[in-house]
């Protein structure tokens, strides 16, 4: 049986306040490689915590969290860095483009930290642009692009380097009916594709889309049927 | 990381918000442009001052010599000793007496009652080499020779405020002035002197001629020297003049070079040096100021370059190279603004500019250096922060 990605075992995060806030209560959580899970829950329950974690942007209080096997929680900052840099692929809800640079420049970024050879990288940045659908617009400026191509142009910058994980933090929060539509279609292919995907959200219609579904809520993880 | 991209990004930082770059900018600009138009003013005009030093007062010595009651001091003949020193660049010994200082001379000898015909003048009596010593040059003429001093001929040269006096313009009738009852004949003009100027009033015989007038020995020696020579000849002379007693005559010697130099330099240099680093400590500050709020508003993509795996090292090191460009940037443009500055105002004071390579290539590194150290604070600050919170 092969390693899963992500394998959570009793992950416990407090914050230190009075009176101290648990925002995650031993969650446990297996997924397996090509998975594609949807973590709902009300704002507040503990869900951007779940996903830092997960990002390896913050370390849990206590408990275990494997990611392709190795575990994390032990490891020193900068290991944990190398580690995001080459496992996890993030897409966030506000894009996060640079601005002023172009589609294809921001998509290139992908590469820059890490142990990536400069030659090719505009190559590998226009098949993951042409991967998105995004091959007509790398010249483009990220404003001169609607909310769903950029949030496909994020993606495309998300699947350089070849992530085991692509991490989704609301992706559709800013996008209208037609765009959520076009990006949960192209999360399908990926998949189909064998990528694993997690996707937090509170969105109906997102988490519908996916195969699995697990509820957080006052940082207890439950799994839908 | 490759250091490529490591540039790329920062020009890529910079480049994104252009006007605000080159307004930081600015601020080492203005730094380094004051501290290398002052520096480079200072060294240049440091070297105008000692240029003139050089030229009128370093290389001019005189020897003072004192009356003596049985045989003189300084006999005429030994300017050609004092001559042949190494160093020595023209020589004159003059003779000149209380006696001598207020005779009457006149140009000729009707007596016109509307007129001042006669001058209270002063008669000196000098070795050839005199329009030499005294840095001037003959107007008109020639001066007397070793052939009318042998030969004691009633010849005078006349200075040029002293011929005016007279009324004597032309030389080629060959006019002759009287000095009491004796008629001399004027071969030459002496004028435009740049030492000794009282000589411009004087009338001059030769030697063997002053003694009718109680001029019988040197009183006098005025000796220019080639530049950086005043101090070894200013030793040698009385020796040379007066072997035997050279104990008992006074040199007159200009300070030495050396000592005016630095002076002049140190005094001018201090001044500025400080202007100029008050003006980059205020472009420094002007940096850390702007990368700190650039910092603050780059907040989300510090976050975003720490979740594509950037290190806080690799975020540090692009804040900290985008304010070192931007000092560099300064120092380049300052240092060139700095050395036409420096051009202009040598121009407008007909100074020659003085430009040293050294501060041409300090200026930039000095600007890089103020924009390293203005952005240590807020590379620290961004490298700092969570990824979390950066995201957020």
């Amino acid at each position: 049986m092969p390693e899963p990605v992500i394998e959570l075992d009793r992950v416990r995060k407090d914050f230190p306040s009075r009176p101290p806030v648990r925002a995650l209560a031993d969650v446990s959580l297996r997924v397996d490689r090509g998975d594609y899970v949807a973590v709902i829950g009300p704002s507040g329950s503990g869900k951007s915590t779940l996903l830092n974690v997960l990002g390896l942007l913050d370390r849990p209080t206590s408990g275990s969290y494997r990611l392709d096997g190795a575990e994390t929680t032990e490891l020193a900052d900068g290991a944990r860095t190398r580690l995001r840099g080459r496992r996890i692929g993030f897409v966030f809800q506000s894009f996060h483009l640079l601005a002023h640079r172009s589609v294809v420049e921001n998509v290139m970024l992908a590469e820059i930290y890490g142990d990536h050879a400069r030659k090719g990288r505009r190559e590998r940045a226009l098949a993951a642009l042409e991967r998105v659908g995004l091959g007509h617009r790398v010249g483009f400026l990220p404003d001169r692009l609607s909310g769903g191509e950029r949030q496909r142009a994020a993606i495309a910058r998300a699947l350089m380097g070849q992530p085991s994980l692509l991490l989704c933090d609301e992706p559709t929060g800013n996008l209208d009916s037609r765009n959520t539509e076009a990006v949960l279609d192209l999360f399908d292919e990926l998949r189909e594709h064998g990528l694993t995907i997690l996707v937090i959200t509170h969105e109906q219609e997102v988490s519908e889309r996916a195969a699995r579904r697990v509820r957080i809520i006052d940082g207890v993880l439950v799994e839908e049927a | 990381m490759d250091v490529r991209d490591l540039v790329g990004e920062a020009f890529a930082g910079l480049l994104a918000r252009p006007v605000r770059s080159a307004l930081t900018t600015l601020g080492t600009v203005l730094g380094i442009t004051t501290l290398v138009i002052t520096l480079g003013v200072a060294a240049t005009a440091g070297n105008q001052i000692v240029g003139r030093f050089d030229e009128l007062v370093a290389t001019a010595i005189t020897v003072e010599v004192p009356e003596s009651e049985n045989t003189p001091l300084v006999a005429w003949d030994a300017i050609d000793r004092l001559t042949r020193l190494r160093g020595v660049v023209s020589a004159a010994a003059v003779a000149e007496s209380k006696d001598s200082v207020n005779l009457s001379v006149r140009s000729n000898d009707l007596v016109d009652p509307t007129r001042v015909t006669a001058q209270t003048l002063t008669v000196l009596a000098a070795t050839p080499g005199l329009p030499e010593a005294a840095r001037g040059r003959m107007t008109r003429g020639r001066f007397f020779d070793a052939g009318h001093i042998e030969r004691a001929d009633r010849v005078a040269v006349l200075g040029g405020q002293a011929a005016k006096m007279l009324g004597v313009t032309r030389l080629d009738r060959a006019p002759a002035i009287f000095i009491g009852r004796d008629a001399y004949t004027v071969i030459g003009i002496m004028g435009d002197l740049r030492r000794e100027r009282d000589l411009s009033t004087a009338v001059i015989v030769p030697p063997s001629v002053g003694r009718r007038f109680g001029l019988r020995d040197v009183t006098r020696v005025l000796v220019n020297t080639s530049l950086g020579a005043a101090d070894l000849v200013a030793g040698q002379a009385p020796t040379a003049l007066s072997p035997g007693n050279g104990d008992a005559l006074q040199v007159i010697a200009p300070p030495s070079p050396t000592r005016a130099r630095d002076q002049a330099q140190d005094d001018v240099d201090a001044l500025f040096l400080i202007l100029g680093l008050v003006s980059l400590v205020v472009g420094a500050v002007g940096i850390a100021n702007v990368t700190l709020v650039t910092v603050m508003e780059r907040v989300a993509e510090i976050g975003l370059r720490r979740s594509l795996g950037a290190a806080r090292r690799h975020i540090a090191a692009q804040f900290l190279l985008e304010s070192t460009l931007t000092g560099l940037a300064g120092g380049v443009i300052g240092a060139s603004v700095g050395v036409v500055g420096i051009v202009a105002i040598s121009a407008a004071k007909q100074w020659t500019p003085l430009l040293d390579v050294r501060l041409a290539v300090a200026a930039p590194v000095a600007g890089a250096v103020v924009g390293l150290l203005a952005g240590l604070y807020p590379a620290l600050r961004a490298a700092r922060m969570e990824p979390v919170d950066a995201l957020r």
